[in-house]
């Protein structure tokens, strides 16, 4: 399997050779801040037209035909349109907050996606609490949602700003507790350990039980996290028109509806990371020859299948389910989900201490 | 009706009657409340059809419509009042709820003040509107009442007159409390399924009051009317509700039938009977996609959207229209039914019971519809009766309203069906009546389909009416089972060629002024599901 | 169908030539074509809807005609995020303002269409004491879509040839802005006071 770090340090001793040691930070910050800049963009067009067309698939329609060879250049009219729309100027608003809130958005989603292990030895940055950071990172959103909301001086966005801090608030913790459910039976709050540990097979096998409950739960969590159906209460279209993005428009609005998709891909990476072994291959112990072709398949493309299929699944639960209420929903996070990610979390900790996983 | 006749004159010796397809009392208004009283109480009158404000030239006054839910017995009284300056009636909203929105809305058509009714604002125009419409001596002038651009105000400010020992007081006071949050909904938005608004004042999630206004889609069709030959007003029935426009004009046709005395071919009724179960049907199939589609699941409404479809192309075949149909005229129907026109039905009725059961897989089996809709939006049968919101959503919460069974018109009588009825009253019973009515369709349709080949060879001739048509002085009521509820037409005539007054009673009205009982205390979320569960149209709401 | 088989309202096109024809600038050019290419294919309407045309909007929508084919997929709620006011049905004298208001609270570049009878010139409501006769006495319509409803093919006819007027657009170099602007001023006096 290629090891993209070969090529990431030949660059960097490439750059060492003509250049000083802080330069040559600098630079490579600058590198990968654009590459980092430009597949965000282009993942969440093609998000876009991902979820457009399985929508479109389901319900029996054709979806964007005429834009380009099978719609492929809808989203790019799309959000070439919302570059250029007029940002309305509004009056009786905090513009302060409200011209930072989407920026605070797309940055948590960036930070989180920045993490995310691409391949074999790429990726940004590797430290021991890369999980960790994550976490933390992607929480920074709901900050963003919760200002704009507020600075937008309209009762709809609040209603829908308080709808979203209460629902993220409460699934993080879903959330965080099956992620350390997993890192449990890793050992190690690294991402790279992380993927290295399901060499052998992925976590979801390796971890069975308390390992399935662990990803039916992210799976649930991560669905709320993003504010997508049937946890779209903060924006839920027919309560609150738009919910906390009611008054944005132009390219403020744009943010927020790509941050909406890179955060749904952020979510399937992470759970790809977690549960399908990120970038691993699929490895069946003692199938050598098997092992062998899989090793074939370049480890981006793992990384990307993985992630777009558990996508898939996330969207098909969006356009079947309908809506729940907010309270239905911060029900089932207190009284069922918490409760039971907390004792999958004992479960798991028995089973790594007696050695019970494959 | 002579029994009847002798019991009303032993309660208010003063009231004289009048015979006719309904018995008539004419009473006087210092009467009225303590005979409407004894006829809700004693003799059982609790459910009220219609209330219908009258210009009469020289006086101005109300019809009521009444009817027994447990005899079917059904009387009209007549109460009236010669002050045209400063008309003022008794109300009833006290003893029948519904005429809370209806003595409203003949309060804004007529300027009639109702004593007692506890919020006397205007319904369908704006606050600020010169003159009452529907009244006789009414100023058209356009630079009386021009398109006004600037943003109305909120119509807090109601008032209420109260009789004390034969004292009048009025008194003034805001529909809110200074304390409560008010949001509101529409009229432009989403899940209002056209421009309704609504004004509710909430605590965190939880909805406290909730005030209809409406009139963003008043067209004056009431007034339209008066200026036009009867075959010209058919027209209007079907952009009331126009997902029952064949009922409604059904409706209107027979009102104007009976009026003339006209005698309708066998044919040509199992023909109308067939287009009003078709469109019942495309009518509940989009409430279905509706409310899929307000609770979120997008899917599902485009599934019930393909159903319809189909409806449509058949209707289309026939009648030409997709939405419009324009097939009833008074006398027969405009033409006879394309050739294929059994085969198509016969065939939607072979798929329909299978599509059903993917809506129900798909969409009612879901857990989260069910926690959504079941006990949520509960209304008792009295509240239900009390506020005359028929159709399914009456039938809903136990009340057997259906116009088919109960006063049978064209061939029901003929034909085999149960009404459906469940007695849960909440949000889910409301969606399973239409889903089983939609079934019902199919039944109705499979038996009207054999009833039309036996009736081969009776090809229609053209309909044997008059040129102009001119009905004789009188009035008349007719209503039909249309896809919301009881569809009523009341036309009253002078004997000219045009109406003297068309009244239109549409079922989504009563719903609408029913809305407060069925969400208070519930969620905002809920709001939107018991609205959909309700299936108003607004046109037909504003008319 | 493709567009260019179309062989109806050229003058449209015929207008585009003439413009690109009277020099503009390569760049600039490009740029406009691209621009007009972004709006034109992505148009989002608003979900406003009065009466009986909603439902055929909403017909066209669904699986069988499906409106995301051409772009218009995206329906938004807030009249920040649309592009296109759709007037989908009577517009009552009351209902006026609203729509008034809604059309303000578009974000530039706004389109108007003006579908159904009603809408055009009140239709079969003609003569009401309470209804518009005609939204083009409120606001600058682009398309007119006749019909009682139209039928979801005459919508989608409609909305296409506003997709060819928006391609007639220029965005830079403005081929006949600063004159429109001029003569507004000249003919309004007292806006080059509040200008100053």
């Amino acid at each position: 399997m290629f090891d993209f770090s070969i090529a990431t340090s030949w660059l960097h001793n490439f750059l060492l050779s003509f250049m000083p040691g802080w330069l040559t930070t600098t630079v490579e910050c600058v590198l990968i801040g654009v590459a980092l800049l430009l597949v965000y963009a282009l993942l969440a067009l093609f998000y876009i037209i991902y979820e457009r067309k399985l929508c479109a698939w389901f319900q029996c329609r054709l979806g964007p035909m005429r834009v380009g060879p099978w719609g492929a250049l809808q989203v790019f009219a799309d959000m070439f349109k919302i570059l250029i729309k007029e940002l309305i100027r509004l009056e009786n608003i905090d513009r302060f907050l409200f011209a930072l809130a989407p920026y605070l958005v797309i940055i948590a989603s960036m930070l989180t996606f920045a993490c995310l292990p691409w391949g074999n030895g790429l990726q940004v940055i590797d430290f021991n609490i890369g999980v960790f950071f994550m976490i933390a990172a992607s929480s920074i959103g709901v900050l963003g949602i919760l200002l704009a909301g507020w600075s937008s001086n309209n009762k709809y966005t609040l209603i829908g700003a308080m709808r979203s801090g209460a629902q993220m608030v409460s699934y993080e913790l879903s959330i965080g507790l099956s992620i350390l459910t997993m890192v449990v039976l890793a050992g190690t709050m690294s991402i790279t350990g992380l993927v290295e540990a399901q060499a052998d097979g992925w976590f979801l096998f390796k971890g069975h039980i308390p390992a399935f409950i662990a990803f039916v739960i992210y799976l649930i969590a991560a669905n709320a996290e993003t504010n997508r159906g049937p946890f779209d209460m903060p924006e839920a279209e027919h309560e609150l028109t738009a919910g906390y993005h009611t008054e944005y428009s132009g390219i403020h609005f744009g943010f927020f509806y790509l941050a909406e998709y890179l955060n749904l891909f952020v979510v399937s990476g992470i759970a790809s990371l977690l549960f399908l072994g990120g970038w691993m291959p699929l490895h069946v112990p003692g199938w050598e020859g098997f092992n062998a072709v899989m090793d074939y398949i370049p480890s981006v493309v793992w990384f990307l299948g993985k992630a777009f299929f558990i996508s898939f699944l996330l969207i098909w639960f969006r356009w079947s389910f309908p809506r729940v209420r907010i309270d239905q929903m911060l029900k089932l996070e207190w009284k069922y989900l918490m409760p039971i990610g907390l004792f999958n979390l004992i479960l798991m900790t028995i089973i790594v201490m007696y050695d019970l996983h494959f | 009706m002579v029994n009847l006749q002798e019991k009303i004159a032993s309660l208010c010796p003063s009231a004289t009657f009048e015979e006719g397809e309904y018995l008539l009392v004419n009473v006087d208004d210092k009467e009225w409340y303590s005979l409407a009283k004894s006829l809700k109480e004693e003799l059982g009158f609790d459910y009220l059809v219609s209330v219908i404000g009258v210009d009469w030239k020289e006086t101005l006054g109300c019809m009521y419509y009444l009817t027994s839910t447990a005899t079917n017995a059904k009387v009209s009284v007549k109460v009236a009042t010669a002050d045209r300056e400063n008309p003022m009636l008794h109300s009833v909203s006290d003893l029948w709820k519904v005429a809370l929105i209806q003595e409203r809305e003949v309060f804004d058509f007529f300027g009639i003040v109702f004593i007692g009714h506890p919020d006397m604002r205007r319904l369908f125009m704006r606050t600020d509107w010169v003159g009452y419409p529907l009244r006789k001596d009414y100023d058209d002038n356009p630079e009386l009442n021009p398109i006004r651009l600037d943003a109305e105000e909120n119509e807090d400010n109601s008032f209420v007159v109260t009789e004390e020992d034969g004292k009048l007081t009025k008194k003034e006071y805001k529909i809110f409390g200074e304390n409560d949050y008010v949001v509101n909904f529409g009229p432009q938005h989403p899940s209002t399924h056209g421009v309704m608004r609504l004004r509710c004042a909430i605590d965190g999630e939880t909805i406290n009051k909730v005030i209809p206004v409406c009139g963003y889609i008043h067209r004056g069709i009431e007034r339209l009317c008066e200026s036009k030959s009867y075959p010209q007003t058919l027209f209007f029935t079907d952009r009331m509700d126009y997902m029952s426009s064949c009922q409604n004009r059904h409706c209107l046709c027979l009102c104007i039938e009976k009026a003339l005395g006209l005698e309708i071919p066998h044919r040509v009724q199992v023909i109308r009977v067939m287009m009003d179960e078709l469109m019942r049907m495309s009518s509940h199939l989009l409430s279905f996609g509706c409310m899929a589609m307000d609770m979120g699941a997008t899917t599902a409404f485009v599934y019930g959207f393909r159903e319809r479809e189909q409806i449509l192309d058949i209707l289309e075949k026939t009648t030409g229209g997709r939405m419009s149909q324009h097939y009833h005229v008074i006398g027969g129907v405009a033409a006879d039914v394309h050739p294929d026109f059994i085969k198509d039905v016969r065939e939607l009725c072979a798929i329909m019971p299978e599509r059903v059961a993917e809506y129900h897989k798909l969409f009612t089996g879901n857990i989260i519809t069910e926690k959504r809709t079941q006990g949520v939006g509960v209304v008792s049968k009295e509240d239900v009766i009390s506020y005359a919101t028929s159709g399914p959503n009456g039938r809903a919460s136990g009340w057997a309203c259906d116009v088919r069974k109960r006063t049978p018109y064209a061939v029901y009588d003929e034909l085999k069906f149960d009404e459906i009825v469940y007695t849960e009253g909440d949000s889910f019973a409301r969606y399973m009546v239409r889903m089983d009515e939609v079934m019902q369709c199919v039944s109705l349709l499979e038996q009207l389909c054999d009833m039309l080949e036996k009736e081969e060879g009776n090809e229609i001739a053209a309909p044997k009416v008059p040129k102009m048509i001119k009905l004789p002085a009188g009035h008349w009521f007719q209503e039909v089972e249309a896809s919301r509820g009881t569809f009523g037409v009341y036309i009253e005539s002078d004997g000219g060629k045009n109406p003297y007054r068309m009244h239109f009673s549409s079922p989504c009205l009563n719903h609408v002024g029913a809305i407060d009982t069925y969400c208070a205390g519930y969620k905002i979320a809920d709001l939107i599901t018991i609205s959909a569960s309700m299936d108003y149209v607004i046109p037909d709401i504003d008319r | 169908m493709k567009r260019e088989d179309w062989k109806d309202n050229e003058y449209i096109d015929q207008l585009v030539e003439e413009l690109n024809a009277s020099g503009a600038n390569v760049v600039v050019g490009t740029l406009d074509k691209l621009i007009n290419w972004s709006r034109a294919n992505s148009l989002w309407p608003l979900c406003f809807g009065t009466s009986c045309c909603a439902i055929e909007f909403m017909h066209a929508a669904a699986a069988r005609h499906d409106m995301a084919r051409f772009g218009f997929e995206v329906l938004r709620n807030s009249p920040r995020q649309a592009d296109l006011l759709m007037i989908n049905g009577t517009i009552t004298y009351r209902m006026a303002p609203v729509l008034m208001r809604l059309y303000e609270q578009l974000a530039e570049p706004k389109y108007v269409i003006a579908t159904g009878a009603c809408t055009i010139s009140g239709g079969p409501f003609i003569g009401s004491h309470c209804v518009v006769q005609g939204v083009d006495q409120l606001l600058p319509v682009d398309v007119y879509i006749p019909g009682c409803p139209p039928r979801p093919e005459a919508m989608f006819y409609g909305m296409m040839q506003l997709q060819r007027k928006i391609n007639a657009q220029k965005f830079f170099g403005g081929a006949n802005r600063k004159e429109k602007l001029k003569d507004f001023l000249a003919k309004h006096p007292e806006e080059v006071e509040a200008m100053k």
